[in-house]
């Protein structure tokens, strides 16, 4: 605490985020926080255990899981969710496409990402969540940055960007019917180096594969996709091998990485202060579909 | 260290908002190539002539669509100084609410006027809703100096005007700098292109915007969010109350109050994950713990003994309607969240809408529609605590919700004094002494030929007062006397603007007319004042007021039965008292005190307004050759 009662910038976002959450859990009868094991939802059960601290998060943590997966991710999503001792609920994308809910997209460049809609729709409904917490945050995309800190859902998990409601202050409106449900973003204000920074500052574990290490890579569309056990070059496409990390996790058949030194996390802010391309831009093939893609997925109830 | 800033922009369509934005994002690199990518495509398919920065801001597809930019964007940028977000509100009349959203937390406005077009109506409006929401700085960027050639007094010109109207509102700290945002002259850097500008350049300026100043660190005030019970073997009797500063300073070892109950504690420990700490100031997020165990919960606040919030249930408020398919009217209900608390409220007047352009003040304004602003009063089902939104930012604010929809529709901002509040009473300054006119009355008036006094005229809304003082000036002008109509609605949007109905009020605003009648009279005039007065205490107040002045009062009772009133129903008020939609009206709900010795009392036997009128001329007459 310094004399001027000033707090750093990150000690409001961190006050912001955490009043977020104490109005959910006050709220709310049947929250759920959505962990995927990638650094922003990390840093958001961070800030929901500093919350209720010294009693534990109130609340269990849902994954929507494409299946394909990171293994270094999953095996830091299942370590997390033990010391903390949260209930982890996980919503299977393979369970919908077994069940014929969802079909697969086939061929080169298919991907889960869209599936993931169908998928956490259905662990809403069948959790009876009423409060959905994402780590969304508005620096991403320019969808998201119109949405609100609370994102209410009509029944089918629908967003309508014309009709939200306005939120003033920190005053939010928690009100909904049965069924409906609303999306909270906690960590809306925050930025990737925002969350860097913090991650540096808290000493949070982050998966090893935000760091740089060997890896067997090879270029599509101008990304740099990992070989892995859900992903194979086609023909043509040479792997080989680099040092990379990843700015975000997501499905591994469509997840890019960064050519990169930066093997901890001071290095990592400083990479990231310099950058010039989104982490979306740079790492997402799905996300660069088109400059609607974003709009489209969010009224359909995606993330 | 680096602080965080938050900035409210608006402008008028085409000021060059987006652009400004755009500039800053752009210089501060907090725009990304693929980002910059994307917009210089669209700009090429859409044929600009330049890279369109506007489009990095255009979010929604039904904005980039209509080339227009529909709900509050938020866009963050950092210097090694600080971080700030960005709340990017459309300008359009109808988006109103959007900038109330976006203006609510703000530090800074950063309001666009393009150089060429000058303080427009927008301009005035965005100014309005900024002090309104009380952010503590403006920024007037006045852009596109490039298309009036960097001159000095087109500059100087538009920060008179803009000053001239900044007066009349509530803005501590007011800001100009000159600028061109789309060749960047200004924003990061001084622009050698404008000499004669002193000031910093924008983005220099909002690095050292003063912030400490703005923040209430005298009241106290901690609202309980949550409370936190681990029930586990290590923390066994842990309680602790969770929330968010509100405002003020609290340590531990302070004396603090629970209310509503009242109840008087010791901060034992202030607590947070990464330890206790020693003080907590707004906006920390922390937990107490009491040294007793006293019962608290959600919806109460903490503060000190010896300052504490209002306690209220009837409150007054300035509140932005945001609804498009709902309209606020008296007697509406509404839920209101206000801090941590949500109850029902019950609408129980609207005193004016104010017209945010010209801001004037319509007291006749049935209800408030969407994006409309007007001072309204409500009851509510629990007490609020509360403080005047002008200090206290948190703990004056609400917002307003429809049970129906669940929508938010409105937002209030908390007036200090509350309409049933006591005015202050008569005599409230003892040691002000009257101070007589150096002439003789007798001498000024026998001058001039004059010979003023009072002639109050009083019944129900409706019964041909007005009417009945109108001739009654015809005839004493057309006589060679001095008459003058202090006309009741007429002073309620001056003198009287800031009263409503309530009994309080009514009872003021009666003597604020009896006083300026009063004045007139011993001018020398014949002061007619035809005006409900509902009241009989009222009205005999200012006969004896006028009495200890040696002045003559008249009063006339104009005796129009209820029904004949409401048959006539003149300005439709009758109906709309009827309909409940004008609580507190005289005759249907408020009583009517009617005067028990009257000078004249005149019944609509008595003829038409011009033969009543006689009769009070002949009654002025006789008393004049009688003394
Ligand atoms: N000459 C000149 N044009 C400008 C300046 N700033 C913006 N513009 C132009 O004004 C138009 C409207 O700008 P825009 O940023 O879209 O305005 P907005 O509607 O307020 O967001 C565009 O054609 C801009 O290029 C300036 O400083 N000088």
């Amino acid at each position: 605490m310094t004399a001027t009662y000033e707090l750093t910038h990150l000690r409001a976002l961190e006050a912001e985020a955490i009043h977020i959450i104490r109005e959910v859990a006050a709220e709310f009868e049947r929250p759920v926080l959505l962990f995927s094991g990638g650094k922003d939802s990390i840093v958001m059960l961070h800030l929901a255990v500093k919350a209720f601290w010294p009693a534990p998060v109130p609340f269990p943590v849902m994954h929507v899981d494409t299946g394909h997966n990171f293994p270094e991710v999953i095996e830091f999503r299942d370590r997390r969710v033990n010391e903390l001792g949260v209930r982890l609920v996980v919503a299977s994308v393979q369970d919908d496409i077994d069940a014929g809910r969802s079909i697969e997209d086939t061929g080169k460049g298919a991907s889960r990402n869209r599936l993931q809609t169908t998928t956490l729709l259905r662990g809403i409904t069948e959790g009876r969540f009423d409060a959905v917490f994402g780590g969304a945050r508005r620096d991403e995309e320019k969808a998201r940055a119109k949405e609100r800190v609370f994102s209410f859902r009509d029944a089918f998990g629908q967003w309508d960007p014309k009709n939200q409601r306005p939120e003033l202050w920190s005053l939010y409106n928690t009100r909904h019917r049965k069924g409906e449900h609303i999306r909270v973003f906690p960590i809306s204000n925050w930025t990737e180096l925002d969350i860097w920074q913090y991650i540096a500052d808290e000493h949070i574990d982050v998966p090893s594969i935000y760091y740089a290490h060997k890896r067997e890579v090879f270029q599509r569309d101008g990304m740099l996709l990992a070989v892995n056990e859900h992903l194979a070059p086609e023909p043509g496409e040479v792997p080989f091998e680099l040092q990379v990390r990843f700015r975000t996790v997501g499905d591994a058949t469509c997840t890019g990485c960064v050519e990169s030194p930066a093997a901890d996390v001071e290095s990592v802010i400083v990479e990231v202060a310099a950058t010039r391309v989104t982490e979306r831009g740079a790492t997402r093939a799905d996300d660069r579909i088109s400059e609607a893609g974003m709009e489209d997925r969010k009224r359909e109830g995606y993330f | 260290m680096s602080e965080l800033l938050r900035i409210a922009t608006a402008g008028s369509v085409d000021d060059g908002k987006s652009t400004l934005i755009g500039r800053l994002l752009y210089d501060s690199k907090a725009i990304f190539e693929d980002q910059l990518e994307a917009i210089e495509a669209t700009s090429q398919r859409r044929g600009d002539e330049y890279t369109n920065l506007a489009l990095l801001t255009d979010g929604l597809r039904a904005e980039r669509e209509q080339g227009i930019t529909i709900d509050v964007a938020y866009r963050y940028f950092a210097t090694p100084k600080r971080k700030f977000i960005i709340a990017d509100t459309p300008g359009h009349t109808q988006y109103t609410r959007n900038m109330v959203t976006g203006a609510s937390t703000a530090d800074v406005a950063m309001i666009l006027v393009d150089a060429r077009n000058g303080i427009l109506e927008q301009t005035r409006r965005h100014a309005f809703l900024s002090s309104l929401l009380g952010i503590p700085h403006l920024v007037l960027c006045v852009n596109k100096m490039d298309l009036v050639d960097w001159s000095q007094a087109r500059f100087d010109e538009l920060k008179n005007e803009f000053r001239d109207f900044a007066t009349r509102l509530e803005v501590g700290d007011v800001t100009f700098i000159p600028m061109s945002a789309l060749g960047g002259d200004n924003i990061v850097d001084r622009s050698s292109r404008m000499d004669w500008y002193r000031g910093r350049a924008l983005l220099e300026h909002l690095e050292d915007v003063h912030m400490a100043g703005d923040r209430n660190f005298i009241d106290a005030r901690f609202p309980v969010q949550y409370v936190i019970r681990p029930q586990s073997s290590d923390y066994h009797d842990y309680r602790g109350f969770a929330g968010t500063v509100a405002s003020g300073i609290f340590r531990p070892g302070e004396q603090v109050v629970v209310l509503p109950s009242g109840v008087t504690s010791t901060i034992a420990s202030i607590d947070t994950f990464d330890g206790p700490v020693s003080e907590a100031f707004a906006p920390m997020s922390v937990t107490f713990t009491l040294t007793d165990n006293v019962d608290v919960s959600r919806g109460n606040l903490i503060c000190k003994p010896n300052n504490q919030p209002m306690v209220k249930q009837e409150l007054d408020a300035t509140v932005c309607w945001m609804s498009s398919t709902t309209t606020l009217q008296p007697g509406a209900r509404l839920l209101l969240k206000h801090t941590t608390n949500t109850t029902r409220a019950l609408v129980t007047g609207l005193q004016y809408r104010l017209d945010i352009n010209t801001l004037h003040r319509d007291e006749t304004a049935p209800e408030l529609t969407l994006n409309e602003i007007g001072r309204v009063q409500f009851h509510t089902n629990q007490p609020l605590f509360y403080d005047e939104y002008r200090t206290n930012r948190s703990t004056g604010s609400f917002i307003l919700i429809d049970e129906a929809t669940n929508n938010t529709v409105g937002a209030g901002m908390l007036l200090g004094r509350t309409h049933s509040d006591q005015r202050p009473t008569r005599s409230a300054s003892p040691n002000v002494v009257w101070q007589s006119g150096t002439m003789d009355r007798a001498v000024r008036w026998a001058a001039l030929g004059l010979r003023g006094q009072t002639v109050w005229l009083t019944g129900l809304s409706g019964s041909g007062k007005s009417s009945v003082a109108a001739e009654v000036q015809r005839l004493l002008v057309a006589s060679g006397q001095a008459a003058s109509i202090l006309d009741g609605d007429n002073l309620r949007h001056g003198l009287n603007s800031d009263l409503g109905f309530s009994t309080q009020d009514r009872l003021e605003n009666v003597r604020r007319v009896g006083a300026v009648a009063q004045l007139m009279a011993d001018t020398g005039v014949v002061a007619l004042v035809p005006l409900i007065s509902p009241y009989r205490a009222g009205r005999d107040q200012i006969r004896a007021d006028h009495r200890a002045a040696g002045l003559a009062f008249v009063e006339v009772y104009v005796n129009t039965p209820i029904e004949e009133c409401e048959r006539r129903d003149v300005k439709g008020l009758y109906a709309k008292a009827r309909a409940g939609q004008l609580p507190g009206f005289t005759g249907i709900d408020d009583p009517y005190e009617a005067p028990l010795r009257p000078d004249i009392e005149l019944l609509p036997s008595a003829g038409n307004a011009t033969a009543q009128a006689e009769r009070i001329v002949a009654f002025l007459n006789a008393k004049r050759t009688g003394d």
